[in-house]
């Protein structure tokens, strides 16, 4: 009992006084995973808008393995990601496993899924009279499909957030891609949040990792609040 | 200039349109009017190239819209709907959004967007964010929102169902302004007899996927072209019976009891006679004899139901007729249920419909 609570104190003050470890884990995680989120969105927008708007065969199935892939493993996201990439993968040959490349890679592949169909949920969530008065408008199709995202814009920003939540929470792929490496310079290492507390919990440093999980809880917060806030508005 | 031309539509097994044919003529306020369900809504979404006819054609100043949609057609249209949307944006964002679509200069949307906003009375609100209106103001940035792009056709699919009284008249006085001082022609569709009557020039009567008939309110109202109609403009008394020759006048047996009738008949016809209860009186079975030539029919009283101020008194006459009297009357004549009565009514009050 006393040990957690000196784990609190030591965490309070790890935090207070910006250590330096904690600090560059705590960048490099939001960096990694940030890029990763704005990557997926770049890709899972316009797919979830295109698989909305589209009419093919199959649309149904897709948008329902879509839904399957949600609860994607990490772990088995991680291990795909490391065959491609690893020496005797046929990507090797780009020297990215323990990158924060191949984590950024791994994320990315992670949150596609949750986000395309998310993005998909959003564009449903606008009122189909909302659609008809658009083209009854005279809308030409760009101008309608503009305007239906702007429609369903905060429902595409918490699309973004619940991407960068999972992007930053998950640990599986983080760690195998990764590697949970912490090397002189800041790019070449591939430790984060996750990894960090992982690895420190398992060293018995339990002030680092209690630390390093308010920092991740806090960021998960400020998400939150951000996303509140602009919805309210 | 709106032609209809056997318009047939079918969602799955459903066939909801089944070949209306009608003529909206330019400048006019045209009424859909029809039951609930009876395929109004999907009729103008037709006309406002929303959802594509299974079959016939729809003609627009004589083009065929369906045949090449075209942005510009649309573009001639605005539309009303039921449900009042709007754009999570301001109240001047939402009217401008037409005039964005167009390409118009801001200087130009400004200027329509605040005359808009005038003309539905909503000076001033530019700034509010459309979604914390009232449902009669959404409506009625919707109606702006039609307007400002100068449609040549305003559509409006049932746009005062979900409004209270209040609203409801003054969506109704801006489309009878918006149509006397623009010229614009109206196509609204309603489920209230009254409204239609109170807006159109000419109404017709959506039934069972077809115009069961198209013309005036009045006659609409006085001469409904069958018993459906009849039934539902409102009518309360429809008596069915088949036509004999009598003395050279025209009469109708409805189940032995005998009702001239003005209208020619041809003895033998199957009819339907429409009565409305305004046209009756009742007055007690020992009065004098009605003035001969009218019909005065024998009966009991079967029933008094208040109605508002007055009461809904209903005979028994072998078949039942109701007339909507003032309570006084009713005291005055002493009505209660099993009363004697005599009920009249001219031949010219009785409007006989074929019956198929």
């Amino acid at each position: 009992m006393y040990e957690i609570i000196e784990g609190f104190l030591e965490a309070a003050r790890l935090i207070v006084t910006l250590d330096p470890d904690v600090i560059a884990i705590s960048v490099r995680s939001i960096i990694i995973s940030l890029t990763a989120t704005v990557l997926a969105s770049l890709v899972a927008v316009p797919l979830g808008a295109a698989i909305y708007f589209g009419t093919f065969p199959g649309r149904k199935s897709l948008i329902n393995l879509i839904q399957t892939l949600y609860s994607l493993p990490t772990v088995v996201v991680g291990l795909l990601i490391f065959l491609l990439i690893s020496r005797v993968g046929p990507f090797g040959f780009m020297r990215l496993l323990f990158t924060p490349t191949a984590m950024v890679i791994a994320q990315t592949i992670l949150v596609l899924p949750i986000m395309t169909g998310l993005t998909i949920s959003a564009l449903s969530g606008v009122d189909p009279v909302i659609r008809d008065t658009l083209r009854s408008l005279g809308a030409t199709r760009l101008q309608f499909l503009a305007n239906i995202m702007r429609e369903a814009k905060f429902a595409l920003l918490a699309t973004v957030a619940i991407g960068f939540g999972r992007a930053i929470s998950e640990v599986g792929a983080a760690i195998l891609v990764g590697g949970n490496i912490m090397a002189s310079s800041f790019a070449s290492s591939t430790r984060v949040l996750t990894t960090a507390i992982s690895l420190e919990t398992s060293m018995g440093n339990i002030s680092e990792s209690i630390a390093l999980g308010i920092i991740l809880l806090a960021i998960a917060l400020a998400v939150n609040l951000v996303i509140t806030t602009i919805q309210h508005r | 200039m709106i032609e209809l031309e056997g318009v047939r539509k079918q969602f799955d097994e459903k066939i909801v349109l089944d070949g209306v044919v009608g003529r909206i003529e330019r400048g006019e306020i045209f009424a859909v009017i029809g039951p609930s369900g009876s395929g109004k809504s999907t009729l103008l979404r037709l006309i406002d190239l929303l959802d594509t006819p299974t079959g016939g054609a729809i003609r627009v100043n004589g083009a065929d819209i369906h045949a090449g949609k075209s942005l510009a057609i649309q573009r001639m249209m605005g539309m009303v709907f039921q449900k009042p949307a709007v754009f999570n944006t301001t109240v001047a964002e939402n009217i401008a959004v037409g005039l964005r679509f167009r390409g118009a200069r801001e200087a130009a949307i400004r200027e329509k967007v605040e005359e808009a906003l005038e003309m539905v009375d909503l000076s001033g609100y530019g700034d509010r964010r459309a979604r914390t209106l009232s449902g009669g103001e959404m409506q009625r940035v919707a109606l702006a929102r039609a307007m400002v792009i100068e449609p040549e056709i305003l559509l409006m699919d049932e746009p005062t169902a979900n409004l209270d009284p209040v609203s409801v008249a003054t969506i109704e006085d801006l489309v009878v302004r918006i149509n006397r001082d623009l010229g614009t022609t109206v196509l609204i569709s309603t489920h209230d007899m009254y409204q239609g009557q109170r807006l159109a020039h000419r109404l017709g009567v959506l039934m069972n996927g077809v115009f069961a008939q198209v013309g005036t309110p009045r006659e609409v109202f006085t001469l409904p072209a069958s018993r459906e109609v009849a039934r539902f403009v409102g009518i309360e008394n429809i008596v069915d019976g088949v036509v004999v020759g009598e003395n050279g006048a025209t009469a109708v047996d409805a189940g032995g009891v005998r009702v001239r009738v003005a209208a020619p008949l041809a003895p033998g016809e199957r009819v339907s006679l429409c009565i409305r209860s305004e046209d009756l009186r009742i007055a007690p079975a020992d009065a004098a004899k009605a003035p001969p030539g009218k019909n005065a029919l024998p009966g009991t009283v079967a029933s008094i139901v208040p109605r508002g101020p007055f009461s809904r008194v209903t005979v028994d006459c072998g078949f039942a007729l109701s007339s909507v009297i003032s309570w006084k009357r009713v005291d005055d004549l002493d009505l209660r249920e099993g009363s004697s009565v005599t009920v009249s009514f001219a031949p010219e009050s009785v409007h006989a419909v074929r019956r198929e």
